[in-house]
């Protein structure tokens, strides 16, 4: 799995930029049309927010750093290539074609679109069965390497915490994202206390973090 | 290799702004999108929604102690009373800012952001310094926003990792006891909605 966007906690990325109060939401025109272009791509490739998260994680390290809208446009890409909507090389050779390049376009692939069913709008959803964690239980995080997209950072992983609320239920996005079902779960507020997470020296504060049901087992 | 191969090495890297501009070509041309709804998302964006909404929540909590408490205990139904809903906003909680304890909220693993009421996050918020480090080192990052907490204030920092969207009620600053809901929104920042900023009375 790729993992440069897990950046909880690692050190070596400087200092965080000037505010500027007066930010516009897109500094330039095309971020703009990315973002509008990136939401109805997924929407068209048949995708989820889940698989456009995942689409974003599978752009490489140069692209995906190099700035937001950059990483969302490469990800809408990801997802448009993957359901057969575009070709590779399709984005490219159109932009060069307006660049003035002479470019042969790559002929329109045969539609795969992915078909998973949803149990309805938004990611909330009813879980009949009994929640397995209760406030106030010791959790630990599974430590296990993921094999798919997840919302189990590397930072909590191995690491116990306390479970202080239990906001619901949601869409698993490690199931949704590969378009394997929804298979919603119990969600758990697990606060952490930071030198748990970082060691003694750490500055004295607590993490709070929303963890599935699957990703936890019991450590009362 | 002739010009035809996309992405030949012997071209220069493209600009993103043509790159979008070629994707929406590509996807106008097939029927697959239309250009209304690509505006509309933008200006939406653009216009409607940003953190002047969130302001006007934080106003109204300030203002009306009965609001106060739903939104504590409901915010998205607190949220959705005063019309602010829809996508990144469906599962709202708010946490609230006191003499104790200090709240501020990020996205370690992309940038969620609670939409509706802050709309699309700023820089900073994206920037992967601030991603890394604010589960690390708290209250450093927030000196260097200019936010220098007491000892004896925790610091409580919430990583939106699943569908939760978490919105900063700050503390009211004091004098500000003559201001109605109106005069109070204004002073509410987006930075202090998402615990990096204190809101301050001029």
């Amino acid at each position: 799995m790729h993992t440069h966007h897990d950046l909880g906690g690692q050190l070596g990325h400087g200092h965080v930029p000037p505010v500027d109060p007066a930010e516009p939401p897109f500094a330039e025109p095309w971020e703009g049309t990315v973002f509008a272009l990136a939401l109805l791509a997924s929407r068209v490739s048949g995708a989820n927010l889940h698989a456009f998260r995942h689409a974003i994680e599978r752009v490489p390290e140069p692209e995906y750093f190099a700035g937001y809208y950059r990483r969302w446009l490469a990800g809408a890409e990801v997802l448009l290539l993957d359901s057969g909507v575009l070709a590779p090389g399709a984005i490219e050779a159109r932009a060069r074609a307006l660049a003035g390049q002479d470019v042969a376009e790559p002929a329109t692939p045969e539609l795969h679109k992915p078909d998973m069913p949803s149990g309805g709008p938004g990611n909330l959803r009813t879980v009949d069965r009994p929640s397995r964690f209760t406030v106030g239980q010791r959790v630990r995080v599974r430590d296990d390497e993921p094999t798919t997209h997840t919302r189990r950072p590397a930072y909590v992983r191995g690491r116990t915490g306390i479970v202080v609320a239990t906001p619901g239920a949601e869409v698993l996005p490690d199931s949704a994202a590969h378009f394997r079902g929804e298979d919603p779960q119990h969600l758990y507020t697990v606060h952490f206390a930071s030198t748990d997470l970082w060691g003694a020296g750490a500055e004295v504060f607590v993490l709070g973090i929303e963890l599935f049901e699957t990703y936890l087992e019991d450590a009362s | 290799m002739s010009t035809s191969t996309p992405g030949g090495a012997d071209q220069g890297p493209l600009d993103p702004a043509l790159r979008a501009e070629a994707l929406e070509q590509l996807l106008l041309e097939r029927g697959l999108i239309d250009s209304a709804t690509v505006e509309t998302f933008i200006r939406t964006y653009e216009t409607v929604i940003g953190p002047m909404n969130g302001a006007q929540v934080i106003a109204r909590a300030w203002t009306d102690p009965r609001y106060r408490t739903w939104l504590l205990a409901d915010a998205t139904a607190a949220i959705a009373d005063l019309g602010f809903s829809g996508p990144q906003g469906e599962h709202m909680v708010v946490v609230e800012n006191t003499d104790e304890v200090h709240h501020v909220v990020v996205c370690t693993l992309c940038s969620c952001y609670p939409w509706p009421v802050l709309g699309l996050p700023p820089s900073w918020y994206k920037d992967p310094a601030y991603r890394a480090r604010v589960v690390r080192e708290p209250r450093k990052v927030l000196r260097e926003f200019g936010v220098e907490l007491p000892a004896d204030v925790a610091v409580q920092v919430h990583d939106s990792s699943a569908e939760v969207r978490y919105l900063v009620l700050p503390q009211r600053p004091a004098g500000t006891e003559d201001l109605d809901a109106g005069q109070l929104a204004a002073l509410v920042t987006r930075d202090a909605m998402v615990g990096v900023a204190l809101v301050q009375h001029p």
